[in-house]
């Protein structure tokens, strides 16, 4: 009975603990680089900018872009890591709120549950942007525009490059995929994307889908258990490059050649991943551009001052095979 | 047939019988959904199959794992474990990764001997907060939990930094004598932990802490030096998992190495039976939890149960796992199936005076 | 009164846990409107009889009745609701909650699912008062004496409708006056007619409230007598099951200036104090001597040994050991020099209770080497089964966990973890509390070897009579002062330090 009394209050202090001690360690970095003062009159605008996190490659190359080009824009950047938690996020866009920035950037960890803060920022009058990717708010009034790749569209080219290849085959093509993690909005729309391409040939076929957490490691362990559980598989379509470069030791474990053996298709076009393209171990990349920089300091000049803007931008991307992936190898920032 | 009954008794009372039982029906409802689950073949010289992937994969959280045994054991707790795991493998990948050969043996050693000092020295200071300037273990390692992580991506600037390192990566894919070397040294960290414990009186001094620390004090244990001691191994169990994460993919990711490993750590230390209110320990119990939480996480992948509904799937069975073992949950099945057998041991006595 | 049905009936009770028969074949009756007392050593199954009897463990065989039912309980809730009440030797209270929340917490009483404060306030006061307590039902619980929580955990039974009344150990950590204002409630409640049932060690209170009374021994049934029929040499011989008259002995030898008190003390302790603890005091005790803390509890001698043993550091004053200044900065220290000490709170401050009887034994000797050097396993094995069988352990297994033990059990094996160290200095704080008349003697004895053979041995007793028969010198503590010391000679009896205790320092004189 003592026990009890001892150790159950101490569960709960855990979680109430972590997450305050998160929240606060994420607002203490957050402010790190810039000075302080929001919507001073010097005729810099003031951005706040809350980012996911620093989860990969992709998204380091994301941030080093925007902090590059908010000093170019002579744009006064505040930015937040939400170390991957919505809740530190709606904590950073409530302090933006409070410093009375002139406009609100964010990349939303999940997609849905943004209704009330969003509102706040409506009320207070302060134009909200996405990047990167959407909320499932049903008021598109709440946010001015979304700039960000189209992630169905990332599916669907991966997906229309593998019908293009595949469109000889007369047997059945066994597909797996390796999904992002699960309930974010790059997973569901690339799955989504890639299903409609591919429902053109009824022989290619998933045979099966696990999601690897967009980690190195969560796409090694998947593929693993994928190779043992069938013996035939033809494609691997990963929602990302770090899966897919996971994946890649799981199938040379396996004493099967990728690239050649299996044919592996993945999105977002890292430098690791343009590499094993290059080299031959990938076949084909959709490429998601994280250098949405100038755009966004462009995007955040026109709301600021009043100009409609589109309610939909995507970023300029393009796609990789393994020439390409060649020729562009010695030119890539990230 | 009185001592059979009394045999079963003593069987299904053990407190590893529920997880034991949980595992194999895993196992063997695996091999009903693919009957080639458990065979385990010799592929290159190494063996090969699902078993051999759960147990290597578990390597990592079985480390972690039994580090925390200890500290948990004390009546402690260290969240900061995750932490320290990103940390000792950025910093090992990081100096790796600036060596110009990196596949020098020299290289790669200097850079574990480095990242093990760290992750020391990151023991220590939890140490030091919780047995010499007495915050609560909770709230201590908490700091490091959060702290350190960032650390971690400040070591690796943000980015996934991968090296090219083939003495490095053996570490979480080589193999010695067929078997993958993360197993050997799990097998040889956990040998060396029970022979710590066993055959020298630190275990007996940290259940005694554990058990009751007044007592112990007026025994004459110096218990402020075991407790700091047991931080310290539990830092040096993440380094050395640290090292297997970030071997495994060769490359170190700050972000998401060992990830919340402290949580499943904590669940694989209780499903081994070790209380969370300290006292005795069971590093056997702990083995088989950590494997416990693998073989479901490798059930997930190997059955394709969708990813929506593997958590709840995984919950829900961890849930049956901790509800068989309270003694409280199985005394009320028991005696309602049987009301002449109590079901109440001996063994349980102090816990049953409730207030009439 | 045997005349009519007895209330409550056990007959044939059988339990059994692993390595241990703890009842067999035990019957018990109660009458309503009686006082019965439950006897027998440690370990002889009261403890036992009475979890089954309240449905903490279920029975291997044999049946119980409640008003000619047949009843099976199946935890002490249900056994309060059909009107049997347990109040257990350590109170099992919330002593940060009120003392009406204490009386009424699980069923309090409700309107619409909201708690009725002034109601349970009130039904409170009228509980308390019908035992003579007029307190604060407001007050928090901690704030009272634990005489006043063991009546308010007997409120909370009685409350209850209930018909019979287990009391287990009450007693044992009550003063004189608190005790004689236990037995008026008793007393009164039997005369309700409500059964008691009542387990003690003190044979004198027997004597004082019971009307009948039942002995166990080694988990069999050896009687049931009526009290004035049995008389008190009689009850000792069943309990123990052979003629003792080892009190006699003992008693026939006043044990005054025995012990070599010349030359350097093993411990001089010069105006030694702590603030809110203890006063500043001086005190030396030599080696071979036994030196006897008497005083009221709460008077200041627990805080005493606890300066004495570094187990609470002293702000004022030194101590010396064998002659050199020492700091006591904690328990090692003091270990380090050769002191051991039992505490009276067994169950906090003694036991680790999921260890098993050997490790408890070698705990303290193991600490003093270090966890790098443990006792090897045979040597371990010597230790134990040494003590195991020179201080009649029971059950003799050392690889159970000690919290299987009676309490007279535990408080060997505690006696045993400091012997094995070989001290110079033993503190015993209440060694006897709370353990039967034949643990109790064996310890007494073996205090008295001790000493013979040149340990000191600083003793606390709330029983002046143990104090007496055992110490050469004895410090008399009153309101955290220690107000006298006398050598115990021929002119010292228990009626002089009582008069000590209740006059202060103004008797006796002040030590210097």
């Amino acid at each position: 009975m003592k026990r009890m009394r001892d150790h159950l209050p101490s569960r709960r202090i855990i979680a109430v603990l972590a997450a305050a001690l998160l929240a606060t360690g994420t607002a203490a970095c957050g402010n790190s680089d810039t000075g302080d003062g929001g919507g001073k009159d010097d005729g810099k605008i003031t951005l706040g900018f809350s980012q996911v996190g620093a989860e990969s490659g992709w998204r380091t190359a994301n941030t080093t872009s925007i902090k590059e080009s908010a000093a170019a824009a002579g744009v006064d950047l505040k930015f937040d890591d939400a170390q991957q938690k919505q809740e530190n996020q709606i904590k950073a866009i409530r302090n933006f709120i409070q410093q009375k920035v002139d406009v609100i950037a964010f990349s939303p960890v999940v997609e849905s549950g943004w209704d009330t803060v969003l509102k706040e920022a409506k009320d207070a009058k302060i134009p909200v942007i996405l990047t990167d990717r959407s909320v499932d708010s049903a008021d598109k009034s709440l946010y001015k525009t979304f700039l960000g790749s189209d992630f169905v569209k990332e599916g669907r080219l991966a997906g229309e490059w593998l019908v293009e290849q595949k469109k000889g085959a007369t047997g059945p093509v066994n597909i797996v995929e390796l999904q992002g993690t699960t309930g974010s909005a790059p997973a569901n729309d690339r799955k989504k994307g890639f299903a409609e391409a591919i429902a053109a040939n009824p022989n290619l076929k998933i045979i099966a889908s696990q999601s690897g957490d967009f980690t190195r490691a969560g796409g090694k362990q998947v593929m693993e258990q994928f190779l043992k559980a069938n013996p035939k598989i033809d494609v691997l379509f990963a929602h990302n490059d770090d899966m897919g470069l996971g994946a890649l030791e799981a199938i040379t474990a396996a004493g099967k050649v990728p690239g050649k053996d299996i044919t592996i298709i993945t999105v977002d076009a890292v430098k690791d991943g343009m590499q094993a393209l290059a080299d031959g171990r990938f076949n084909f990349i959709a490429e998601c551009s994280p250098l949405l920089g100038p755009q966004l300091m462009d995007l955040a000049k026109k709301v600021h001052n009043g100009e409609e803007v589109p309610a939909r931008i995507e970023t300029q991307e393009t796609t990789f095979t393994q020439e390409q992936a060649k020729a562009a190898l010695p030119e890539r920032k990230y | 047939m009185n001592s059979d009954r009394s045999g079963a008794r003593a069987l299904t009372g053990h407190r590893l019988f529920w997880p034991v039982v949980v595992l194999v029906v895993l196992l063997a409802a695996n091999t009903i959904y693919r009957p080639g689950f458990l065979s385990v073949q010799l592929r290159d010289g190494h063996l090969y199959g699902s078993v051999v992937d759960i147990v290597r994969l578990s390597a990592p959280l079985i480390l972690v794992a039994l580090g925390m045994t200890l500290v948990i054991a004390t009546g402690g707790i260290d969240l900061s474990v995750g932490s320290i795991c990103a940390i000792s493998g950025a910093i090992a990948c990081l100096y790796i990764s600036r060596q110009p050969d990196q596949n020098s043996l020299g290289g790669v050693l200097t850079a574990l001997a480095l990242a093990l000092g760290v992750a020391l020295v990151l023991g220590a200071w939890n140490g030091v907060l919780v047995a010499v300037i007495g915050i609560q273990p909770i709230i201590a390692t908490l700091i490091l939990m959060v702290a350190g992580r960032g650390l971690a991506q400040l070591v690796t600037e943000g980015q996934i930094l991968t090296i090219n390192s083939e003495p490095y990566k053996a570490i979480g894919v080589g193999h010695l004598l067929t078997l993958p070397l993360a197993i050997v040294i799990a097998l040889a960290v956990a040998l060396l932990i029970a022979a710590v414990t066993r055959r020298t009186a630190l275990g007996l001094i940290v259940e005694s802490v554990g058990g009751n620390a007044r007592a112990s004090r007026l025994a004459g244990i110096r218990s402020a030096r075991i407790t700091f001691l047991v931080y310290v191994i539990s830092a040096a169990c993440a380094a050395v998992a640290g090292f297997m994460m970030t071997a495994n993919v060769s490359s170190a990711d700050g972000n998401a190495a060992g990830l919340w490993v402290e949580l499943d750590a904590i669940l694989a230390v209780v499903i081994g039976g070790t209380s969370l209110a300290g006292g005795r320990f069971s590093l056997g119990g702990t083995i088989l939890g950590a494997l416990l939480i693998q073989t479901l996480t490798t059930t997930v992948y190997a059955m394709n149960i969708s990813p929506q509904t593997s958590l709840l799937f995984k919950a829900v069975v961890v849930i049956a796992v901790c509800l068989v073992q309270a003694p409280g949950f199985r005394a009320r099945f028991v005696r309602r199936r049987a009301p002449a057998v109590a079901a109440v041991t001996a063994g349980e006595q102090p816990k049953e005076q409730v207030p009439a | 009164m045997t005349g009519s049905q007895p209330v409550l009936t056990m007959t044939g009770i059988s339990r059994s846990f692993p390595g241990v028969r703890a009842l067999d074949t035990v019957d018990l009756r109660l009458f309503a409107g009686e006082v019965h007392a439950l006897m027998g050593e440690n370990g002889a199954g009261k403890s036992t009889l009475i979890k089954v009897l309240t449905g903490v463990y279920g029975v291997d065989s044999g049946t119980v009745t409640l008003d000619g039912a047949q009843v099976s309980f199946t935890g002490p809730m249900q056994a309060t609701s059909a009107g049997v009440s347990t109040v257990y030797q350590e109170v099992n209270l919330c002593t940060n909650l009120s003392v009406a929340e204490n009386i009424f917490i699980g069923r309090e009483p409700r309107r619409l699912g909201a708690v009725r404060w002034g109601e349970m306030r009130r039904r409170a006061r009228a509980l308390l008062a019908r035992l003579d307590l007029d307190i604060d039902v407001n007050a928090q619980l901690g704030s009272f004496s634990l005489a006043v929580q063991q009546l308010v955990a007997i409120a909370r039974a009685i409350d209850i409708e209930a018909r019979v009344l287990v009391l287990d150990e009450p007693t044992s950590s009550l003063d004189a006056g608190e005790v004689a204002q236990l037995f008026r409630v008793m007393r009164q409640l039997r005369d309700e007619g409500i059964a008691i049932l009542f387990v003690t060690h003190f044979l004198d209170q027997v004597y004082a409230v019971a009307d009948r009374i039942t002995v166990l021994r080694n988990g069999r049934l050896v009687g049931e007598y009526a009290t004035r029929e049995l008389p008190q040499l009689s009850l000792v011989e069943k309990m123990i099951g052979k003629e003792l008259r080892v009190l006699e002995r003992l008693d026939g030898q006043p044990r005054a200036e025995v012990a070599a008190t010349a030359g350097v003390p093993l411990l001089d302790a010069r105006e030694l104090g702590r603030r809110s603890a203890v006063a500043p005091f001086s005190l030396t005790i030599h080696e071979g001597e036994v030196v006897g803390l008497a005083g009221l509890l709460g008077s200041g001698r627990t805080e005493v040994a606890r300066l004495l043993f570094g187990a609470d550091r002293a702000d004022h004053g030194e101590l010396r050991v064998r002659g050199t200044p020492t700091a006591l900065r904690s328990p090692v220290t003091a270990i380090d020099r050769g002191v051991g000490f039992c505490s009276e709170n067994r169950r906090a401050e003694g036991i680790v209770p999921e260890l098993s009887v050997r490790e408890n034994m070698i705990l303290a000797l193991q600490a003093a080497r270090g966890w790098l050097r443990p006792i090897p396993r045979r040597r371990q094995d010597e230790l134990v089964e040494r003590y195991v069988q020179a201080l009649s352990i029971r059950p003799a297994d050392p690889d159970v966990p000690v919290a299987n033990l009676s309490g007279g059990n535990q408080q060997k094996v505690l006696l045993a973890r400091w012997l094995i160290t070989e001290p110079r200095l033993l503190i015993l704080d209440e060694p006897t509390r709370g353990i039967d008349i034949g643990a109790k003697t064996e310890i007494q004895r073996l205090v008295a070897q001790l000493s013979d053979g040149g340990m000191a041995v600083l003793f606390i007793s709330a029983e002046l009579e143990e104090v007496l028969r055992l110490s050469h010198k004895i410090a008399v503590l009153r309101d955290r002062e220690m107000v006298a010391q006398l050598t115990n000679d021929s002119s010292v009896d228990a009626d002089r330090i009582m008069r000590v205790i209740a006059a202060g320092a103004t008797f006796e004189g002040v030590p210097s």
